[in-house]
């Protein structure tokens, strides 16, 4: 077993009085896809751009593969970038950006060629070498940034939202061939992203960042359905939050009641360790519950409501349903199955869950 | 409406005219500058070819005029430069400063330059003062055309070749240079063209050696060798207009090629 290829410890980085960075502890393992996820601002460029050389910490340290990366500048890294703009150089063809990394090593000029014709086939711009580069449009601009920086070999590929300036399509293949990429070559990757199902579909692990912090580091499954935070969860996905009380603790869970849902046993791993008896709140997920339908039965927990509006995605239908005895609406997503009616505006209806979804977060403020 | 187009015709017509009466009594076979033309002829043309003095003056002033583009460009790449990338105290005052030159009358500057040259470091007049002031006339000009050539430039190209593991000095050999080089022919064209027609300057700068617009003043003082002078008018302003065009062709294809819209210029 070998130590993480990135450790950073206690990463502090301002900006003369702005505390951009606040300690950050960050192990990455060899061959990981990590995304640094968070809100515009959180820090997750100035993060990466530490670990480039772009920027000097304030306070902590980077190891990369065990070594101290304080005062080795950029080009000595083992580290290689795709910028946010791609940063092709538009004076040269795409076979010279790709190739402009390779200029200092002692290879001969066939075998150099081959690298490149190589790396452009792995991006699936092979024979587009002779082109000049500032005439490819952004998505081929993005494969010749990432072509440039792959045949370099490095030890850590760091990409600043590579697929925000493509339109949706051309991003969600993208982001399948990046993963295919990243396990083809076994590099390890940290990408940097606002887009939480991007980050969710790409990630072996997703670090969370607010405000200079990392929230919440977890694989994205874990991450979807045990947020540790408010934020968190309300930054990945849906989550329905509800105001509850704690009302006994064991060493098997909490025993919880919450406005709406009523009593339920929340296990250890969906609660903060430090629970405590007293109020908090309360999340379940739009997914984990169901609009009951005239006559259905059900053996999960039920109550009754008033749909508060509909919305019509085709596949899905989102209800916002307020509960008796409650102000919030809770918003319930529905598969819309041949068969299943879907439910006007105003009309009373059941709704169950299931209890085992819920999550608890303590006293955080909201 | 149509009053302002009047105006802009008369406006044209004052401002070109008497341009092009230049080449219209080089070709003319009189030694008068008056109408009607006397008929067509190639001598002052060929009698430019036979006057040492004039040759002189005119490399003088190429001399001068080289010295000075590459001295007020090669300034101007720096002040760019430090415009673009850095911040630093007082950034706006010292950049207004530097284009103070641009609306100052050159008179001014050429007395000043006088006084604290031949005055104050007792320095000998010589094409090198010439060089001093012309640089600093052409350094505002520079600096404009240089800054938006290095604006234009997207600070994450220099930083994909560093981190691609080149050296900062190859990043700016390899990267920087060939993307603002059009900024910098441009530069360069025009400074040159500024300092081969400036006068007043040189006039107070210049020590025995006369530059080619102090020698064209020179003569101004014999009728018989008006006709030459236009001549060499012609040919000087087929040169500038020439070069100016270079000029803009560059800079348009910098911003071309970095991608950027058109924010104005000289032309
Ligand atoms: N050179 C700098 N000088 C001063 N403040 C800076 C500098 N660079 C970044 N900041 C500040 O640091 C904070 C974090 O910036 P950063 O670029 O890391 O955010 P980000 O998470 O990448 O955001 P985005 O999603 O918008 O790219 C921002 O508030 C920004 O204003
Ligand atoms: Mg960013």
């Amino acid at each position: 077993m070998t130590g993480p290829i990135i450790k950073l410890d206690g990463v502090h980085k301002s900006y003369g009085e702005v505390d951009v960075l606040k300690g950050i502890d960050l192990d990455i393992a060899e061959g990981e896809f990590l995304t640094l996820l968070g809100p515009s601002g959180c820090g997750k460029t100035t993060l990466l751009r530490i670990i480039a050389g772009f920027e000097e910490v304030t306070d902590g340290v980077c190891l990369i593969s065990g070594r101290d990366m304080a005062g080795v500048p950029a080009n000595k890294r083992p580290t290689n970038m795709v910028f946010q703009s791609y940063a092709v150089f538009p004076h040269l063809t795409v076979a010279q950006n790709v190739a402009f990394g390779l200029r200092r090593s002692k290879l001969g000029k066939a075998e150099k060629a081959a690298k490149v014709e190589e790396a452009l086939g792995m991006v699936g711009l092979g024979g587009y070498g002779a082109r000049a580069a500032h005439a490819l449009s952004g998505g081929q601009r993005q494969r010749v940034a990432l072509a440039r920086a792959l045949i370099l070999e490095p030890t850590v590929l760091l990409l600043d939202e590579p697929l925000s300036a493509l339109d949706r399509k051309l991003r969600e293949q993208m982001q399948s061939e990046l993963r295919r990429l990243q396990r083809q070559v076994g590099i390890t990757f940290i990408l940097v992203t606002h887009d939480q199902e991007e980050a969710l579909i790409m990630s072996d692990r997703i670090a969370v960042m607010f405000g200079g912090r990392i929230a919440q580091l977890a694989p994205p499954q874990e991450l979807y359905r045990r947020p540790r935070t408010l934020d968190v969860a309300r930054f990945i996905g849906v989550m329905n939050v509800l105001p509850g009380e704690v009302k006994e603790k064991g060493p098997a869970g909490i025993e919880v009641r919450v406005d709406g849902l009523g009593r339920a046993r929340i296990e250890p791993e969906q609660a903060p360790s430090g629970a405590r008896i007293g109020t908090g709140w309360a999340g379940i997920r739009p997914e984990t519950m169901s609009v009951l339908f005239a006559g259905e039965q059900t053996d999960r927990s039920v109550a009754e409501g008033e749909v508060a509006e509909v919305t019509y995605y085709g596949d899905m239908t989102y209800y916002d349903v307020i509960l008796d005895g409650t102000d919030r609406p809770l918003t319930i997503s529905m598969k819309n199955l041949i068969g299943r009616e879907v439910l006007e505006r105003g009309a009373r209806t059941r709704v169950s869950w299931d209890a085992r979804s819920i999550v608890w977060f303590g006293e955080e403020a909201v | 409406m149509r009053g302002l187009k009047l105006y802009a015709i008369g406006y044209l017509i004052f401002l070109y005219a008497p341009i092009a009466l230049l080449p219209l009594f080089a070709f003319n076979d009189g030694t008068v500058i008056a109408f009607p033309l006397q008929g067509f002829t190639w001598k002052w043309f060929a009698g430019l070819a036979t006057t040492p003095a004039l040759h002189d003056a005119v490399i003088n002033s190429l001399l001068i005029a080289v010295t000075s583009a590459i001295l007020a460009t090669l300034l101007g790449i720096c002040a760019a430069r430090a415009n673009a990338r850095y911040r630093f105290p007082f950034k706006t005052g010292i950049l207004g400063f530097i284009m103070v030159p641009l609306v100052l009358p050159e008179i001014i500057v050429g007395v000043s330059l006088l006084v604290v040259i031949a005055n104050i470091f007792s320095m000998r007049l010589s094409l090198w003062t010439v060089v001093l002031g012309h640089t600093l006339i052409c350094m505002p000009f520079a600096i404009a055309i240089l800054n938006s050539a290095f604006d234009n430039l997207d600070a994450s190209l220099e930083e994909a070749a560093v981190d691609l593991g080149e050296t900062p000095w190859n990043t700016f050999r390899l990267v920087t240079l060939p993307l603002v080089m059009p900024g910098i022919v441009s530069s360069l064209l025009i400074s040159f063209t500024i300092s081969l027609d400036e006068f007043i300057i040189a006039f107070f700068l210049t020590g025995a050696e006369p530059t080619m617009p102090v020698y064209i003043w020179a003569q101004l003082r014999f009728p018989q060798s008006l006709p030459i002078i236009m001549a060499l008018g012609t040919i000087l302003v087929a040169l500038s207009i020439v070069l100016l065009t270079v000029a803009e062709i560059f800079r348009r294809r910098g911003l071309a090629r970095a991608g950027v819209r058109d924010t104005g210029g000289f032309l």
